[in-house]
């Protein structure tokens, strides 16, 4: 049962972690300053959720680790996200769609957590809830800006959203971890929130213009430790200041 | 020298935001609670915005002002539920925000029209302006969100109501 929850918890850290330290690669580089200053917001807020919890995480693994330990010293296997938050940010329509995904999955996530039985789950939830809400709203606000803007821009959020869909399924998939957690009343039953993301995805897409994808073969392994090449990648830029220079202070 | 719980929450009036220099810890109603263990104050913080990184700054300031009083022993513990939002700030802390050009959270935070999307009535600090439009929902930092004022033109940031 810790084993399982160190899982789960490492699953909603990591993917916390990873999306805000690649969106955080767009600061300085965005298309204006307040859509800049959008993503950075948006990563901020994955960071601190990121800590409270890798903090939680660290407590349950002991053997003296830290928030700090867990981000900086874990290797590519040993982090639990789902491949797509880890891939390269492409164009804005990328970033964006990749976001719009994300973030309408999380939101009903996140709802059941709100009900989770462990206690630092659901603190976290209730905390995190009104920031993602803040995010979904925003993101779809761009897919559809971009899906019924001009024909470039739908074409490009278009191809994005073709590309994306086959990283999408691995967020519904009910492994063991995800099982034994629901079991417990810790985690969320992912069926539920398959249907509820589908629904509210086509939603959007349609006041977007933007025709949805089918559902294909879909990628998946980031969830259990099996990752794309990209991955290594984003470590090694976050880690290798830490790695350098272990226990630096500032 | 005892130090009572009442004396220590007036010396919390005397930390302010980082961010927000006008606003106290108090006002912006990030301190839970302060418990005394034998004169060993326990101070119970909770953070605005998960990624705010003015919390460490609060952290250190408090513990820094109670040094200043000859309170030693503090502790600092950041808690997360129930989760803060703009409702716990107060009356006075809303006009201190005003008076600085920054427009204070509208409404409750309960309302969840301010989550999905549903433009909210902001008034213009500057010259009390209903008259207001959104520039961007994000804004210098976490906690604030850009608008511009259509009578007096001037840009102002607003406290999102959370």
């Amino acid at each position: 049962m810790q084993k399982e929850l160190l899982e789960y918890t490492l699953r909603l850290g990591d993917n916390a972690l990873i999306l805000g330290q690649r969106l955080g690669e767009w600061c300085g580089y965005g298309p204006i300053l307040e859509q800049d200053i959008a993503l950075s917001n948006i990563a901020l807020d994955q960071l601190g959720q990121a800590r409270m919890l890798l903090q939680y995480a660290a407590k349950l693994k002991g053997e003296g680790f830290t928030e700090d330990k867990m981000a900086f010293f874990r290797d590519v296997y040993d982090y639990h996200n789902l491949l797509m938050v880890e891939l390269p940010n492409g164009h804005w329509g990328n970033t964006l769609v990749r976001q719009f995904l994300f973030d309408t999955f999380n939101y009903f996530l996140y709802t059941q957590l709100l009900e989770s039985k462990d206690d630092h789950i659901r603190s976290v939830a209730q905390k995190a809830i009104k920031e993602i809400t803040y995010h979904a709203q925003w993101s779809a606000e761009w897919v559809i800006r971009l899906g019924d803007g001009t024909e470039e821009s739908h074409q490009k959020v278009q191809d994005a959203l073709d590309d994306l869909w086959q990283w999408t399924g691995e967020m519904f998939t009910m492994d063991e971890v995800e099982t034994a957690m629901l079991e417990k009343g810790i985690g969320a039953d992912l069926n539920l929130v398959k249907d509820q993301w589908h629904q509210k995805v086509a939603e959007i897409l349609e006041v977007a213009t933007l025709k949805k994808p089918d559902d294909e073969w879909m990628q998946e392994g980031g969830k259990q430790g099996e990752h794309t090449e990209y991955l290594g990648y984003v470590l090694a830029e976050m880690q290798h200041l830490p790695r350098m220079h272990p226990d630096v202070q500032w | 020298m005892t130090v009572t719980e009442n004396q220590i929450w007036q010396w919390l009036e005397e930390v302010t935001d980082p961010e927000i220099p006008v606003l106290t810890v108090v006002d912006l109603g990030v301190v839970r609670h302060v418990d005394m263990e034998h004169d060993h104050p326990i101070i119970k913080i909770t953070p605005t915005y998960s990624g705010c990184p003015a919390m460490n700054e609060i952290e250190a300031n408090i513990k820094a002002k109670l040094k200043d009083e000859g309170v030693n022993n503090v502790e600092v513990q950041t808690v997360l539920s129930p989760p803060w939002t703009t409702d716990w700030m107060t009356e006075k802390g809303r006009e201190k925000l005003r008076e600085y050009g920054i427009a204070p959270p509208e409404g409750s935070s309960a309302d969840k029209s301010v989550l999905f999307g549903k433009a909210r009535e902001v008034q213009c600090p500057h010259c009390g302006s209903k008259h207001t439009t959104m520039v961007s929902q994000f804004g210098s930092t976490a906690c604030k969100a850009l608008y511009k004022c259509n009578e007096c033109l001037e840009p102002f940031d607003y406290f999102k109501c959370i």
